[in-house]
């Protein structure tokens, strides 16, 4: 595989983490009880596409919410369950708003004045390059301001669905090396969140950030460089390990229709004395295609025909058809999974011109997506279990802070991404992140003996001290958590709140009894947590609030300690 | 002697055997010092027992001579007289639930401590608030986020987690079994404890294995992320070690007794070598609101059900200790959120109340109890509750100084306000003493010495609290000959040995800055 492992020489990331890159396969826990192959004999489910027709409840909505957002919340659940799941699934796609976020903004004026007129708290992204600090700090902001919008989306699945574009069409800010370029990238990944995957296919290679990344701003002529050329076809589209596959001949001729491309401010111009003037022969694959040259600015319409030939193959449909099965419901595709699922969604797609929509829709509303079967069964990543921390106990960051003290915080928790193993906008390589990809370990990427931990500490810390950033210290507030729940003086509705909230599987009777009795300081009697709930809620002193945060903070760090909470 | 029980000794040849080991008389004893020692360098364990629900203290530590009076207050739960277990030197005054007879050998064996009236002021009297209160170490009127072990476990591993663990501490600085991490444990900056959240879970470490999970997609993947979380718990590989290089050898564990099977897990890590100084175990039931007896026989029930289990599971805790050979560093003490009210009630059980005895098991308690019995009016009404002796904050103070060793100036750091007078329920302070240089500066020579009947004695107080001890040679406290607050200067106090029997002891002045000790002889 033809992946971009060289950096660019000035990489200002690397030297924020002062710490050695964890390497998982040299760890021996992980090495120890991670897959050697794809689970075998465990009970999968024979559930087809067909919608979805079983109850509509709680638990199925929070299973949809988990999977589709970067964490749930009471609010929105209560939202879902009054739908019904197919209009619930209409909801989160059709509720992205129309109009892209705000861009992100200088909130480095403080550490680097900018040269190039961008006043504090004005957007950057018009603006000229300035020098590397400058572009330094707005790489940083534009990371800072990403996470934002994952942690302030409202209830729809933009961001997730940016996030796996981002993983599907990988580059990293750091090589890209202009945080102008990396903005509009994402933005058009935005754009086309459920927008048609050929059109997008054909923007990405023209995209200024891809063409920097696998160097398509320097395939010339006379030097083709055949990096994006591969990874166009390994990667983006028809993949590898079909019955039949494309040739090192078509890599060659794919570089030579896609030389002439340069980058300009904001996008890409075609310059045909770049342009490779052969004709381009492809491989039986494509079923010997010839691009023809074409002369002058028509050189460019060469690589229209290079992505519409790609896509007459089938398997581009059915290798995006997988990566979403992965992203959304789990990753092992068994023949059964292959014949029943993956096929008929790449139908879905062609039959709908490869509009994304369509089929993300079909898989959501299905009987297989909802099946208990395919439930819990992912791994939450590191940005599912950082934001949901924050969305589903209601932690939030003020509007009122400035600027800078907000990125202050977007910055913290993306930074404690990438200490789990997730720097977002910044995958360790073009393949994206090991845990979508890689077999047999797929999900299992995540969770090592250097990321379980630092999870833990993540939410042990937000039931105790807090994190502190921007200025201000965040944490959870258990009482205000509790009151979600429709009967928080009950201490068994109470327990079961939680658990539905923040497992993905459901506890044993014993298991919840041994939760309960935190609550009760290890007693039988159920009304002694009544009427601890009730003092407090008569009369809010600090002694009946104390009773109340000495139980539920300990119940709840012991809750989210378990190997259920890193589920989804 | 036999292994499996503690043999009930005579008062007089208590002073001479402690638990099957005869020791000398004399302070310069080579087993004292060598016992000093080895506690010193291998590190104290102190294992609290948490009773939780409030324990009723006076049936489980009765007092015989108000009997007449509780059979009137108590005639629906009352265990009959002769039922009680009178604990030796007591007069037969005070005896214990006739379900404790394990604890009772074990306290006329020497082994065990009991101070009467423990509580605080202005009791509360609902569980979780009581609850808090003895956890933090706190005053009733006092909000404190921090557990009182907690703050001891911070002054004495500065800086923890960060460097933790290290060559010096390689283990867990707590080990808490049972669910959530106790309060009692949580530092200022992070929780000194490690819980091992039930008993499965401690054999699924020692085994290698993880809680069985279904046979689905979810299930593969919980069993991943519970082997990673295993075995990514910071301490998994030193409890899975102590406790493969220990197996319990008592065969005085009962079984279905919860407790038991914590205090099991306990003996083990402790053999296998973990230098974790503090383990939290605990057993509910104590709310006896309802039913506490039987109707029919008082001795038996719910109330002594859970008493005998105490006392099983304490007994075999200890005598496995001792075949494993860890019990002279080994403590353990038992509390509650309060003790019950007087008055039983119609539903044959008791109410929420006050004070109540807190219990001290090991080989270095002070045998014998501390404080009086209750003395209850025939007007006492169901509201009444008993009367505290003793601040359980000063109990904790003599933990952290007479087992602990904390340095007397960290000792503000961890209980508020700081205890000076504290009950002598360790024998390690005097054990310490015995060591000691007197200091004529501050702690005279009697005079005359030997003693026949009365001597002086001169000290200096630094113008605090003062308490001068008179101890056996054992370090159990025979006498209080002065306490309270001494302006700063010298002060004299006459001593007169009536009551006391011939032999070598011990006094031992405690204030503030100081600790000094001599010794005496007394001679008929």
């Amino acid at each position: 595989m033809g992946k971009k492992d060289k950096k660019s020489p000035l990489n200002p990331f690397d030297l924020i983490d002062p710490e050695p890159l964890y390497n998982y396969r040299a760890d021996k826990v992980f090495t120890q009880y991670t897959n050697k192959q794809l689970p075998q004999n465990i009970a999968r489910t024979s559930s087809t596409l067909a919608a979805y027709a079983g109850p509509w409840t709680r638990a199925a909505v929070i299973h949809l919410l988990r999977r589709t957002t970067f964490g749930i919340s009471s609010e929105d659940i209560t939202l879902l369950l009054s739908l019904s799941p197919g209009k619930a699934v209409d909801l989160l796609i059709d509720a992205i708003p129309a109009a892209p976020p705000n861009p992100p903004l200088n909130n480095y004026n403080a550490i680097v004045n900018d040269t190039t007129g961008v006043l504090p708290d004005t957007t950057w992204v018009n603006a000229e390059y300035g020098d590397g600090s400058i572009n330094f700090q707005r790489m940083m902001s534009f990371k800072a301001w990403w996470f934002s919008l994952m942690l302030e989306e409202k209830l729809n699945m933009r961001e997730k669905m940016v996030l796996f574009w981002h993983n599907h069409f990988a580059t990293e800010v750091a090589a890209v090396g202009v945080a102008r370029y990396s903005y509009y990238h994402n933005a058009l990944l935005r754009k086309f969140a459920f927008g048609n995957f050929k059109s997008l296919v054909k923007a990405v290679t023209l995209d200024p950030a891809m063409l920097r990344y696998l160097n398509g701003d320097k395939n010339t002529a006379n030097s083709p460089d055949e990096n994006y050329a591969r990874e166009l076809q390994e990667l983006f589209t028809v993949g590898t390990g079909n019955p039949t596959n494309y040739t090192q001949g078509d890599v060659e001729a794919a570089a030579k229709v896609l030389t002439g491309w340069r980058t300009t401010f904001t996008s890409s111009s075609f310059d045909p004395k770049q342009h490779s003037t052969a004709d381009k022969q492809f491989s039986s694959f494509y079923n010997n295609t010839v691009i023809k040259y074409q002369t002058g600015v028509d050189g460019a319409l060469e690589t229209h025909e290079l992505i519409e030939m790609i896509f007459k193959k089938e398997e581009a449909a059915k290798r995006i058809c997988r990566s979403l099965y992965r992203y959304f419901v789990y990753y092992a595709i068994d023949d059964n999974v292959e014949n029943t699922i993956i096929i008929p969604l790449a139908q879905t797609l062609v039959s709908n011109n490869f509009e994304i929509k369509p089929v993300v829709s079909q898989l959501l509303k299905s009987a297989h997506f909802f099946d208990v079967l395919n439930q819990g069964c992912y791994i939450k990543t590191p940005l599912d279990f950082l934001v949901g921390t924050f969305k589903t106990f209601g932690v939030s960051i003020q509007t009122t802070l400035s600027v800078e003290n907000r990125y202050k915080v977007f910055n913290y928790l993306r930074g404690y991404g990438q200490t789990l193993a997730l720097d977002l906008g910044d995958p360790p390589n073009v393949a994206g992140w090991p845990a979508f990809h890689q077999t047999p370990e797929f999900y299992q990427a995540w969770i090592n003996s250097n990321t379980l931990p630092k999870r833990l500490i993540f939410t042990d810390t937000m039931f105790g001290n807090g994190i502190n950033a921007g200025g201000t210290t965040f944490k959870i507030d258990a009482i205000v958590f509790a009151k979600q729940c429709s009967k928080p003086e009950d201490p068994n509705i109470l327990i079961d709140f939680f658990v539905e909230l923040l497992l993905a599987l459901p506890l044993s009777t014993e298991k919840k009894t041994s939760l309960k009795s935190i609550l009760l300081s290890n007693q039988a009697t159920d009304s002694y947590w009544t009427i601890a709930w009730f003092d407090y809620i008569g009369s809010p002193s600090v002694s009946n609030e104390n009773i109340l945060r000495s139980r539920l903070n300990p119940l709840l760090i012991e809750l989210t300690r378990l190997a259920e909470h890193q589920l989804a | 002697m036999k292994r499996d029980e503690f043999l009930k000794i005579g008062g007089a040849t208590l002073a001479t055997i402690i638990g099957g080991w005869p020791i000398s008389t004399y302070a310069s004893n080579p087993l004292l010092d060598s016992i000093a020692r080895s506690a010193q360098s291998s590190g104290r364990v102190l294992v609290l027992i948490q009773l939780n629900g409030g324990n009723d203290g006076l049936n489980t530590l009765i007092p015989l001579d108000q009997y007449a009076v509780l059979s009137n207050k108590r005639s629906n739960i009352l265990v009959p007289e002769s039922s009680v277990l009178s604990l030796s030197n007591t007069g037969k005054a005070t005896g214990l639930h006739p379900a404790m007879s394990k604890i009772r050998n074990m306290y006329d064996a020497g082994f065990v401590n009991i101070v009467q009236g423990v509580s605080y002021p202005n009791p509360d009297l609902s569980h979780f608030r009581a609850t808090d209160i003895w956890l933090t170490g706190s005053a009733s009127n006092q909000y404190l986020d921090t557990g009182w072990l907690g703050r001891y476990l911070n002054e004495t591993y500065a800086g923890f987690p960060t460097g933790f663990p290290n060559a010096t501490m390689p283990d867990p600085l707590a080990i808490q079994i049972g669910s959530g991490v106790s309060p009692v444990c949580q530092g200022p900056k992070a929780g000194m404890g490690m819980a091992i959240s039930d008993i499965n879970n401690f054999y699924n470490i020692v085994n290698g294995t993880v809680e069985p999970a279904p046979n689905t997609p979810a299930g593969h993947e919980l069993t991943f992320i519970r082997f990673v979380a295993q075995q990514t718990q910071q301490y998994t590989g030193v409890i899975k070690a102590a406790a493969q290089s220990a197996k319990n050898i008592s065969i005085l564990y009962p079984s279905g007794n919860t407790l038991s099977n914590q205090l099991k897990i306990v003996a083990r890590l402790i053999a296998g070598g973990l230098q974790t100084p503090l383990y939290v175990v605990s057993m509910g039931g104590f709310d006896t609101h309802a039913s506490q007896t039987e109707s029919a026989d008082h001795t038996i029930g719910t109330h002594a059900t859970l008493l005998q289990r105490l006392s099983e599971a304490v007994n075999a805790f200890f005598d496995d200790c001792r075949l494993l050979n860890v019990d002279k560093r080994v403590a353990a003490m038992t509390f509650s959120e309060f003790g019950r009210r007087i008055v039983s009630n119609g539903s044959g059980g008791t109410d929420h109340g006050t004070a109540a005895p807190v219990l001290s098991f090991g080989y270095a308690v002070n045998p014998g109890l501390i404080g009086n019995n209750p003395v209850i009016s025939a007007n006492t009404t169901s509201k009444d509750n008993l009367p505290m002796q003793l601040d359980y904050r000063a109990l904790y103070a003599s933990v952290l100084s007479d087992w602990f060793e904390l340095d007397s100036s960290l000792m503000a750091n961890v209980l508020f306000p700081s205890f000076q007078n504290t009950p002598a329920v360790f024998r390690k302070s005097s054990v310490t003493g015995l060591q000691e240089n007197g200091d004529d500066e501050v702690l005279s020579q009697n005079y005359p010495n030997p003693v026949r009947t009365t001597s002086s004695i001169d000290f200096y107080s630094d113008g605090t609290d003062a308490t001068l001890f008179l101890l056996d040679t054992q370090g159990r406290l025979v006498d209080t000959l002065a306490k309270g607050v001494y302006l700063e200067g010298k002060h004299t106090v006459e001593f007169n040995r009536s009551g006391i029997s011939a032999g070598v002891y011990f006094y031992r002045l405690i204030n503030r800055k100081t600790k000094s000790t001599r010794k005496m002889m007394i001679v008929d």
